[in-house]
Order: C-alpha cells, then sequence, then structure tokens
C-alpha cells in the first residue's frame, strides 16, 4: 500500500479539508490506486536527465512599471464574505489563551 | 436560413455587408440557447440584456462607419474558467457561486475590443479539472450526438455549446486536453495554442505550468479566426511569449499538405483504443497521404509515462493555487459562527466548497510535493517531463506535425466513469504530451466510430510557435473528408431532435 487512510486524512488536515470519515473511507484506496499508476515515473526518470519545470524557459520576465487605476475600496470589498470599516472581517486566528 | 447554422465566417460576411445585424445574429442565439438549454446544459449563466446591449453598440459602431475587427457582431460563449466584468464566474465549483469578479481576463478584454458578444459562460469540470463536465458543481453538460453521453471536458459546456449551435464560437483552456478532447467527441473544431500564446491573465490557475486558452469552432476557419484574435502576447502574464501570432488563418485557408512530412506517433494506438476511432483516424491520414503529405510511422518512447508524469505535476499545482480560496476576502464562507477560529472556518469552507475530484487531487499534490516523497514523485515526473520534449524533438527533426487519434473512444454514457478516476483519466491519454511539452495541438473531426456512430477526432500535434502547421493539416483533412461525407460532419448530430 502507497498511501494509507491516516496519512490521507494527514495530509486533508495539511490542505485545510475537513473531510468526514466517510470520504476518508472512500478517498484512501482511490489515491491508493492512483498513486501506485503514477509511481510508473519512477521505471525512467534516471540519474542526470534535467527536471522541467515549465516549457517557454522564459526566466525574469519584466513589463514596463506604468501607474494605472486600482480597485477603489468600495470595488476592493464588494465581494467580501464580511466587512467591517472598510476592511476585510475575518474569523479570530489566534487562540483564546493565546 | 437559420443564423445559428452559419459559421462564424460566414456571419462576419454578412455582417460586414449589412446583410444582418448584431442583434439580430445574437438574438437568434439566445432563442435557440432558450430553446435546447435545459436539455444541453451548456450554459452555466447567459447574460442576454448584456449580450444584445453589446450587440446594438456593435451595430451603431457599424452605422457610423467605425472600422471593425472581421469577427465583430459574432457571438461566442466563454469558458466560465475565464474571469469577466461584473458577470458571475464560477469555475464550476460552489466556492465561487455568486462571485462576481471585479476585473476581465486579458482574453475577455480582448473578445469585447473585438466586437465579439459574449453570450454566457459555459459549464465545465470543476476547476478545469476533468474530462466530462461531471465534476461541476451545477450538474453535468450533455453531447448534443446523444443526450445520454458525456461533451467531454473540463471545457464541456463550451464544446457542446458549439456543437449544439447555441454558439458559433467558444473558448475554453487545455491542461491535458481539455479543449481537444471536448471539441473530438462533440464533432467539432478545437485547439489548444503553444503554451504562452494565448495570455493566462485573469484565467482562474488549475496548473500553472500547463494551462493554455484556446478556440473552438465548427470549421478549421472559425477556429483560425477565433485562435488569432485571442492570441498574442501579454504583458500581464510573464509567462507569456513575445512573438507574433503564427499566421493561423492564411494557414487555414491554404489547406495545403502536400510535400508536408507527417509522423503517425505508433505508440498513440493499440489497447484501449476503440477500433471504429482507430478506423476513421486511419482512413484521415490515408486522404493525408493521398493530398501529397509524406506519412511516415513515429516512435515517441515516452508517451506512455505521460498521463502518470501529468498526474503527478498537474495535481502538485493545484494543491498550490487552489490555496487562495480560503474563504477571507471573496467566495464562499462556512461555520464563521463568532467561535471558530480561521482555520476552522477555512477546512469546513473548503470541505463543502470543493467537489470530490478537487479534493482528490489537492491531496494527491499535497502527497507527490510533501519532503520525503518529492524526488520519488513529484521530482521524477519533472524529469518525465525533460524525455518527452526529447521525444517531440526527435520527432519534429523528421516530420513537420505528429498525428494520432484525438482521443482513445468516443463519448460515454453519463455516470460510466463518474466514480472511477483512473477510467476518467484515460480519456485524456493522447492529448496530454503535447501539455507537458507546451507546444501545439489541434483536434478536427474525422468521421463516426462503427460501432457507435459517435465522432472521432483527427489529432495533430505541432512544435511550438508553429500553429499555422495544424491548420493547414486540419483544414486539408476538413476538406476531403466533408467533400467525402457530402455535408458536415455535424448535421448528422441528431440528439437534439429526438
Amino acid at each position: 500500500m502507497s498511501i494509507t487512510r491516516d496519512e490521507v486524512a494527514y495530509l486533508a488536515r495539511l490542505s485545510r479539508i475537513e473531510l468526514t470519515d466517510a470520504e476518508l473511507d472512500h478517498l484512501a484506496p482511490q489515491l491508493d490506486q492512483i498513486i501506485t499508476a503514477v509511481a510508473q515515473v519512477q521505471e525512467v526518470a534516471a540519474e542526470g536527465i534535467p527536471p522541467t519545470s515549465h516549457a517557454t524557459g522564459l526566466t525574469n520576465v519584466f513589463r514596463d512599471d506604468v501607474p494605472v487605476p486600482c480597485l477603489t475600496p468600495a470595488e476592493a470589498l464588494d465581494q467580501a464574505p464580511a466587512v467591517e470599516q472598510q476592511r476585510f472581517k475575518v474569523p479570530r486566528i489566534l487562540g483564546i489563551e493565546e | 436560413m437559420d443564423l445559428t447554422r452559419h459559421t462564424a465566417a460566414e456571419l462576419a460576411d454578412k455582417l460586414a455587408a449589412g446583410e444582418v445585424s448584431a442583434t439580430e445574429v445574437t438574438q437568434a442565439h439566445l432563442d435557440r440557447i432558450a430553446a435546447v438549454d435545459d436539455r444541453v446544459h451548456a450554459f452555466l449563466h447567459v447574460a442576454a440584456e448584456r449580450a444584445l446591449a453589446q450587440a446594438r453598440d456593435v451595430d451603431d459602431k457599424r452605422a457610423r462607419g467605425d472600422s471593425l475587427s472581421p469577427l465583430a457582431g459574432v457571438p461566442i460563449a466563454v469558458k466560465d474558467v475565464f474571469t469577466t466584468r461584473g458577470m458571475p464566474t464560477t469555475c464550476g465549483s460552489r466556492i465561487l457561486e455568486g462571485w462576481h469578479p471585479p476585473y476581465d481576463a486579458t482574453i475577455t478584454q480582448r473578445l469585447k475590443a473585438n466586437g465579439l458578444i459574449i453570450l454566457g459562460k459555459t459549464n465545465m469540470d470543476e476547476f478545469a479539472m476533468g474530462s466530462s463536465t461531471e465534476n461541476s458543481a451545477f450538474g453535468p453538460s450533455r453531447n448534443p450526438w446523444d443526450l445520454s453521453k458525456v461533451p467531454g471536458g473540463s471545457s464541456g459546456g463550451s464544446s457542446a455549446a458549439v456543437a449544439a449551435y447555441e454558439a458559433p464560437l467558444a473558448i475554453g483552456t487545455d491542461t491535458g486536453g481539455s479543449i481537444r478532447q471536448p471539441a473530438a467527441v462533440c464533432g467539432i473544431v478545437g485547439t489548444k495554442p503553444t503554451y504562452g500564446g494565448s495570455s493566462r491573465y485573469g484565467v482562474i490557475a488549475f496548473a500553472s505550468s500547463l494551462d493554455t486558452p484556446g478556440p473552438f469552432g465548427r470549421t478549421v476557419l472559425d477556429t483560425a479566426l477565433l485562435h488569432e484574435v485571442m492570441s498574442g502576447h501579454d504583458p500581464m502574464d510573464s509567462t507569456s511569449i513575445d512573438a507574433p501570432v503564427p499566421p493561423v488563418v492564411s494557414a487555414a485557408r491554404q489547406a495545403d499538405v502536400s510535400g508536408m512530412r507527417i509522423g503517425v506517433v505508433s505508440d498513440l494506438s493499440g489497447e484501449g483504443y476503440q477500433p471504429g476511432v482507430m478506423t476513421r483516424f486511419q482512413e484521415a491520414v490515408e486522404l493525408l497521404e493521398h493530398l501529397g503529405a509524406k506519412v511516415t510511422e513515429v516512435s515517441c518512447p515516452h508517451f506512455r509515462y505521460a498521463l502518470p508524469a501529468y498526474y503527478l505535476i498537474a495535481p502538485s499545482e493545484c494543491s498550490s493555487n487552489l490555496a487562495r480560496f480560503d474563504a477571507m476576502r471573496y467566495g464562499l464562507r462556512i461555520g464563521d459562527d463568532g467561535a471558530s477560529d480561521a482555520e476552522q472556518v477555512m477546512a469546513q469552507t473548503r470541505e463543502q466548497g470543493f467537489g470530490a475530484e478537487v479534493k482528490r487531487r489537492i491531496i494527491l499534490g499535497a502527497y507527490a510535493l510533501s519532503s520525503g516523497y518529492y524526488d520519488a514523485y513529484y521530482g521524477k515526473a519533472q524529469q518525465v517531463r525533460t524525455l518527452i520534449i526529447r521525444d517531440f524533438e526527435a520527432a519534429f527533426s523528421q516530420v513537420d506535425v505528429l498525428v494520432s487519434p484525438a482521443t482513445p473512444t468516443t463519448a460515454f454514457g453519463i455516470g460510466d466513469r463518474a466514480d472511477d478516476p483512473m477510467a476518467m483519466y484515460l480519456a485524456d491519454l493522447c492529448t496530454i504530451p503535447s501539455d507537458l511539452a507546451g507546444n501545439a495541438a489541434i483536434s478536427v473531426p474525422c468521421g463516426l466510430a462503427a460501432e457507435d456512430g459517435l465522432p472521432a477526432g483527427l489529432h495533430v500535434m505541432a512544435p511550438a510557435m508553429a500553429d499555422d502547421r495544424l491548420y493547414r493539416v486540419a483544414a486539408a483533412a476538413e476538406a476531403g473528408l466533408t467533400e467525402r461525407w457530402g455535408h458536415p460532419l455535424l448535421a448528422g448530430a441528431k440528439g437534439l431532435d429526438r
């Protein structure tokens, strides 16, 4: 087995996805099957072959730094789930005891 | 004649000649959408009033004698992955339901600037992950050839809209085949331009090193006309190629393969390929040879590792890209009860906002990138990507283009592969190598498979920035095959007549 149910639960927690037990039961064997299949890449990728992260080969691309109009505060906040005092209102980020 | 039956090129001529107005053309397509889209479900949002306002604006400009783009007044359907200012953009996901982007994608801007009339936003697999539109949070689209079949994906709403005459043109994105595979199974034309040839700015990211916007049309010329308008350098996309758009329209008009060297990829055949698809593919290759092309067989031995490499690279990039959906500044927020902290709200929102396939891929990507597994999975997949690029380089030193079937099979039934990820992934077997290499490829209809009477696609692959070669080959095949059939292939699509 290439991935266990516990590992899937751990990765889901790292990915901030609160999976249900039923989903874990369903996903873990599927992911195991997928990982076993994709592990084929290990058959051919040998030492000395450089990795490719993207195909264009472009590096350090710059454009002219031209000032353009930006969103107004109202436009920027228009789609926010919650707003307070012209700011994004978010749930607390520190624990009660901290 | 019903205006929706015309090609984009014909509509453009009629509009320029003043035979029809943009308003009439737009209304005809809106009427068609109203008549059939409850069965096809190609659209997630129809922007009828905005489209008619845009059409009136084009008509006014034409009446004033303003100089207009060749496609001004021609309607288009836009995949819901492109941001459209003030128009809903969901990417097929609950997590973006009701979101109205504050800006337009570069391509959206270019469509508007060229006077194309945006009819609405088309359905897609959630975040472009899938090959059937069944992963859309808003229900699947249906194939106009047979409503019990999938229209392909992820750009299946766009392919279905064009095949159902709801729009003469559409745009989509191709990350592993998401333009060419739906085009093939719907019997229309779809192109994945060279990576970097079309802008990603404002295209909601799935796998950034692969995502490539491109055109759909019912004919090769229509597809080329749209390709030309939507492409070109964009300073807002750091991976955009700063070079002129290849001469795709003149290539489509030229439709000449005499003397061209065409390589049949022997590795894209065999087990898993439907016999009727292979028969139509081989007939198309024989036709091209008859038209003067020099056909040889070419081997690309690493293509068999493209699918596994893709299912490491794409999920890895997706797990990183989709971290932005954190319920803080836009989109869905679940569980903000005043007691839960930000991480709990994030985890609940992502649990309820993402569908099964998106979760599968985020977790798969997190696994492939995690320390201890990175070298064995993501690192190896990146090396395979190099081997596939080398296969293409070796092949293109011998031939001008490569050909294969576009898909191993015709459209499968809705539900048939829905909970079998590996079976679903095989739909992109032929298309993934071009995405990994970043070069250009097209699918053009090559006939109906004898077993099921459903369309198959001829897949043509060209080197990066040689997109024009695709159109030469596809247009020659289209002309020869249409003559043989006696009518455009799509005239046989009867799914909406039953």
